[in-house]
């Protein structure tokens, strides 16, 4: 991404030209912007980096600054995630499952704001901006009702020929990374996120780097979702800069990489093996079609766990 | 009666997992016993029987005959070891005495309402009494199978206290007959329970029960007797009896207690065979190991 | 007391004597010779090794190109038992190609239910010559013949039989998708399993239609010729398997071969990572069965008997190696002395030494290296303060031979705690409760297996479910069925191998 701070940086807005005699009559009081934040361990902070990033929309104008993620944001994220997954893993699959359905309710209530988002930032239509909103609830939703029929359709009881009961059972990895897809950067950022925790895992995600407000924004929908602090940590930033420490990170298990940066996923694929991490590499040809959800997207991320009993008595 | 505490605890009777114990029964019987083993083993297990008779229509003529056989199993062979013991009915007591005097084969006599063991504690003791006085060596007792399900543990072992004053100088062994039992839960807290109450020997089964002496069980009751010696420094024998007809079987015996008591086991002061046909597949094996030939058990006396 | 066996052989009386002596000490339990086995041992008649092997290229053994070949020897003796051609880059290059060929003309046009016969036909061959095969694979691994015998082969056989049955079955498994092979498949063994990992590997990769080139460990590349053999003589098409037998080296030519789709390994987590570093960015596919260092955990309500025959099959199965081997001992602290004596008692009655003695408990560690790396590993448990108990038993004196050994007084830092030893060498160290002990467990980099200890069945799912590992036993240790997925966490590696879910690396979705 390059950077744009020239023109209409800092003071620059979508309805800066309005604005100007914010209050008097005839004209809208002046509006409050957005300081865009990361969200790390369920708090929405600053990077400690304390730099941002200016965002502009597709025309170039000034839309916000954001923060730009460091490797110790990262550091920080995964210290939370590590934290706050095995209690994320023994809530119940219903409750897993509600959460997930409460996060399509605040995203549904919040829908305008973030068509707006979308429109600004990535010049959307208003139509499909819609569209992809509505997606994205549906894809939580879709979720949602996963979280219960998991381990029936990926476990197995497996009939071995000795005296044992033997039985296999998804669990979840841990802490997976995923690397969001550029574009589109809600339903993108949704469609793997959502399969990821549902299982139980933890994610740290690098956002999309060019268009990270709705992603932003997404966080507050998770922070009113009753998802555990730390379960989704939502970082915006350079990936080339925080996806090597993210691969290399020992306490990270797996990686979704949607970031469809072929240099970058090669660097990530050859990191990973420094703790034998497990990376699936997703190149999604359309985030709303049916085939970009489903039980194949979460079962990259669990781990299948082989138990067996004697029989007796 | 008098009713006595227990004279063990019985939560610190450990718990035995079933498919272990089969698998570690079913390993031991993968040794492989050939040539010296073979026959050092086979004559160890001859001089560990235990020959019984105990029918209905058992007679005088038949124990004689039995006794014979225990005190020189193989006519031809003078050198082979002589049976450790004869077990009969306490009826035949007298006879078998007759008949082994002077052999060092001992008598052995079934009592206490075998094998059901359902009669009154009274007629008990005079039954394991009498056969004593009759000129038995070993009492094999049965354990009252119904109090032990029931859980009137303090019950069976009072019995079994009492016997064992009754027997004297006879040895008593106490009958669990495991295939009553039904689980191996079951059979280590009988042989705990018998071995605190003065058993000399624990053993299996009646021979009217099946499944009887199965390795499994067995290797249960070895190592009930092994943390028993750990604990009090007293050695309590084993008997296995009921269904153990082949050499193979009988070898695999000496296996279990070889490699779970190790050599002070090794003796018939200590292991017993119960068996009545088994002692027949010994000397046709010990005479296929001499000679090479496989044996017809016609040239072999049934008894 | 006193013994009544007074007629008889010298044995017995010796017998008698020995019975004499121990009576009268303190309560202890003697295991000596009072009645000892003779030696039983599997005739290796059936056995015609040849002088020279072959590579199994295109159905036919041929020798490499470079004409190179390697020793291969007995363990237990040292003894030269053939040579053996070693692959190099033309002859992967060949084998591949031949898979590759055997892939597109024969194999992934034959109907799945045909296919399933042929992989039939391995198994009811493999059975056919089990006994041949376990000779050999005990001749060249040093494994007792006992397990070469009764798991190795009876299990290679399982699995065969068990992944013929899926080959006309894929789409069960895999529903709402279409199910395809995925092309040549580079298949890397280890060598404490040789002719097991072989069949792990080939199984399931000709159920799903692939074709397959073949690395056995350097080693013991034997029984893998022999079930090329079989392949042959089942008249399996040539080129659906190739074997080529090499070092590092030829494994190495085998993962960067372009035209291989597919790499299965299981070894080292050291060579693994590489492999894993060497794939990135290629399309091909990857499964990994890497290191361990398992926890077995017995609580003070265990079946105590049983958990110490759990805890002997778990270390001192198959030398200790086993990736999946029970190598940390963790026991409650209430028990631990009543355990340890237990197990002290139990590793005397282990019988090291003859691989071929039907009797012979413990046999020859697989290799000088590895018997050089486990004296290492001992030696270092030594030094940094832990305490040694080893079984008195007499070693051969040709031959790689290590003794059933534990340690007590062991701490999580030491290198005996942390690191995989391979061989037969046990870290013991106590815990207090069940959360220390789910602690402790969990804390190391890998995550194969783990085994637990209760009788109590509300603990033993408590505990199977934290215990951060693929495959847990309870209340047993080191089972395997090809029904059963089999695989790691962490850096144990990815991927199932067994069951359903092993399938899943054999085939392509869409």
């Amino acid at each position: 991404m390059s950077r744009r701070t020239g023109g209409t940086g800092g003071t620059g807005g979508p309805d800066a030209g309005r604005a100007g005699a914010a209050g008097t009559r005839g004209n809208p009081p002046l509006e409050i912007r957005k300081t865009y934040k990361i969200w790390v361990g369920g708090e929405f902070v600053r990077s400690e980096s304390g730099r941002t990033d200016p965002i502009a929309s597709r025309k170039g104008r000034f839309l916000a600054n954001v923060s730009r993620g460091s490797r110790k944001d990262l550091r920080e994220a995964v210290r939370k995630a590590r934290a706050a997954q095995p209690g994320w893993a023994a809530k119940s699959a219903y409750l897993k499952g509600q959460i997930l359905y409460r996060m399509a309710e605040m995203l549904e209530s919040r829908a305008a704001g973030f068509e707006k988002t979308l429109g600004d930032s990535r010049g959307l239509s208003p139509a499909a901006a819609r569209q992809e909103v509505r997606a994205s609830i549906d894809r939580l939703v879709h979720y949602a009702g996963w979280s219960d029929k998991i381990t029936a359709l990926l476990g197995t009881v497996n009939p071995v020929a000795s005296s044992y009961f033997d039985f296999s059972v998804p669990e979840p990895m841990g802490v997976v990374g995923l690397v969001a897809p550029e574009e589109p950067d809600l339903i993108g950022l949704v469609s793997h996120l959502a399969p990821i925790i549902v299982s139980g895992n933890a994610a740290v995600v690098l956002l999309s780097q060019a268009h990270p407000l709705a992603s932003l924004e997404l966080a507050e929908v998770l922070a009113t979702s009753d998802l555990p602090a730390g379960i989704a940590n939502l970082i915006s930033g350079h990936k080339d800069e925080l996806a090597p420490h993210l691969a290399r990170h020992m306490d990270v298990q797996a990686i979704a990489d949607a970031g469809g940066d072929r240099a970058l996923s090669q660097g990530i694929a050859e990191d990973a093996a420094v703790n034998v991490k497990r990376v699936k590499r997703y190149a999604v040809p359309d985030y709303r079609a049916e085939s970009a959800q489903g039980l194949d997207f979460i079962e990259s991320f669990v781990e299948i766990k082989t138990t067996w009993h004697p029989i007796g008595a | 009666m008098r009713t006595a505490a227990l004279p063990f605890d019985v939560s610190r009777v450990p718990p035995i997992d079933q498919a272990g114990i089969e698998e570690r029964a079913a390993s031991l019987a993968r040794r492989s016993i050939k040539k010296g083993a073979k026959r050092t083993g086979i004559r160890l297990a001859l001089s560990m029987l235990d020959l019984t008779t105990l029918e209905g229509k058992d007679s005088e003529g038949k124990v004689r005959q039995l006794c014979r056989k225990a005190i020189r199993p193989l006519p031809e062979d003078p050198a082979l070891p002589h049976a450790a013991a004869v077990c009969v009915y306490p009826n035949l007591v007298s006879i078998a005495k007759d008949a082994l005097s002077g052999s060092g084969v001992k008598v052995a006599s079934v009592a206490t309402g075998f094998p059901a063991g359902l009669v009154p504690l009274p007629v008990k003791l005079e039954d394991a009494r009498r056969a004593v006085e009759m000129g038995a060596d070993e009492i094999d007792m049965v354990i009252d199978r119904g109090a032990f399900l029931s859980g009137e543990l303090a019950k069976v072992a009072d019995e079994i206290f009492q016997v064992k004053a009754a027997c004297g100088p006879a040895r008593l062994k106490v009958i669990l007959e495991t295939g009553e039992l039904e689980t191996y839960d079951n059979v280590r807290r009988a042989s705990d329970l018998a071995m605190a109450a003065g058993a000399d020997f624990i053993k299996t089964s009646t021979g009217k029960v099946a499944p009887a002496a199965t390795p499994p069980v067995v290797l249960v009751m070895l190592e009930a007797i092994r943390d028993h010696y750990l604990a009090t420094g007293r050695r309590v024998g084993m008997k296995p009896a009921g269904g153990i007809k082949t050499s193979k079987q009988a070898l695999h015996l000496l296996v279990l207690v070889k490699e779970t008591l190790g050599d002070g086991w090794l003796t018939p002061e200590l292991f017993r065979i119960g068996a009545s046909t088994l002692a027949n597949d010994l000397l046709m094996q010990l005479a296929h190991e001499s000679s090479g030939n496989y044996q017809n058990e016609d040239y072999f006396t049934k008894d | 007391m006193s013994t009544t066996i007074t007629t008889g052989t010298p044995e017995e009386k010796s017998a008698a004597a020995a019975v004499e002596k121990i009576a009268a000490e303190r309560p202890r339990i003697e295991f000596g010779g009072a009645w000892d086995y003779s030696p039983a041992p599997e005739s290796r008649d059936i056995v015609r090794l040849q002088k020279r092997y072959g590579l199994f290229i295109g159905g036919r053994f041929v020798p490499a190109k470079s004409g190179r070949v390697f020793s291969t020897i007995n363990p237990a003796t040292e003894e030269t038992l053939a040579e053996v051609s070693e692959g190099g880059a033309a002859d992967v290059d060949l084998a591949v190609k031949s898979a590759e060929e055997a892939y597109r003309k024969r194999w992934s046009k034959l109907k799945p239910a045909e296919r399933g016969k042929y992989i039939y036909r391995i198994a009811r061959l493999l059975q056919e010559k089990s006994r041949e095969l376990a000779v050999l694979e005990t001749l060249n691994g040093g494994k007792p013949i006992k397990e070469s015998r009764d798991v190795d082969l009876p299990l290679a056989v399982a699995h065969f039989f068990y992944h013929a049955g899926w080959a006309d079955k894929l789409e069960y498994a895999f529903p709402r998708h279409r199910v395809s092979p995925i092309g040549v498949c580079g298949q890397i063994i280890p060598w404490n399993f040789p002719l097991l990992m072989a069949a792990w590997k080939i199984a399931p990769a000709l159920a799903a239609g692939n074709t397959v080139v073949l690395k056995p460990a350097e080693t013991t590349p034997l029984t893998s010729l022999a079930l090329a053999e079989i392949c042959r003589e089942a008249d399996l098409p040539p080129g659906v398997v190739n074997v080529v037998p090499g070092a590092g080296e030829t494994g190495a030519h085998l993962v960067n071969h372009p035209r291989v789709r597919k790499i299965a390994f299981t070894g080292s987590t050291e060579v693994g990572k590489l492999i894993q570093r060497a794939l990135a960015g290629t399309d091909k596919r990857l499964t990994l069965e890497l290191g361990g260092k398992a926890a077995n955990i017995v609580f003070e309500d265990a079946a105590l008997d049983q958990a110490v025959e759990g805890i002997v099959n778990g270390i001192f199965f198959n030398q200790g190696h086993v990736c999946c081997a029970g190598s940390r001992l963790l026991v409650q602290e209430s028990i631990e002395d009543v355990l340890l004596e237990k197990l002290a008692r139990r590793i005397e009655t282990l019988r090291v030494g003859d691989p071929l003695d039907k009797n012979t408990d413990v046999g020859a560690i697989n290799s000088k290296a590895q018997l050089d790396k486990i004296r290492e590993l001992v030696a270092s448990g030594v030094e940094e303060g832990a305490r040694l108990h080893q079984s008195s038993c007499a070693l051969p004196a040709k031959g790689f031979f290590f003794p059933p050994t534990f340690f007590t007084g062991v701490a999580q830092s030491h290198r005996i705690a942390r690191e995989e030893i391979f061989g037969p060498v046990l870290a013991v160290m106590s815990f207090r409760t069940p959360d220390e002990a789910i602690e402790k467990a969990n804390n190391t980099p890998y995550g194969l297996s783990a085994g637990v200890w209760t009788d109590k069945g509300s603990k033993v799912f408590r505990i199977t479910s934290m215990m951060r590992a693929g495959v847990v036993w309870a209340n047993t240790f080191n089972k395997f069925d090809p029904a059963s997925p089999f695989g790691g966490y962490k850096e144990s590696g990815f991927g199932r191998e067994g069951g359903v879910h092993g399938l899943k690396a054999y085939v392509e979705l869409s």
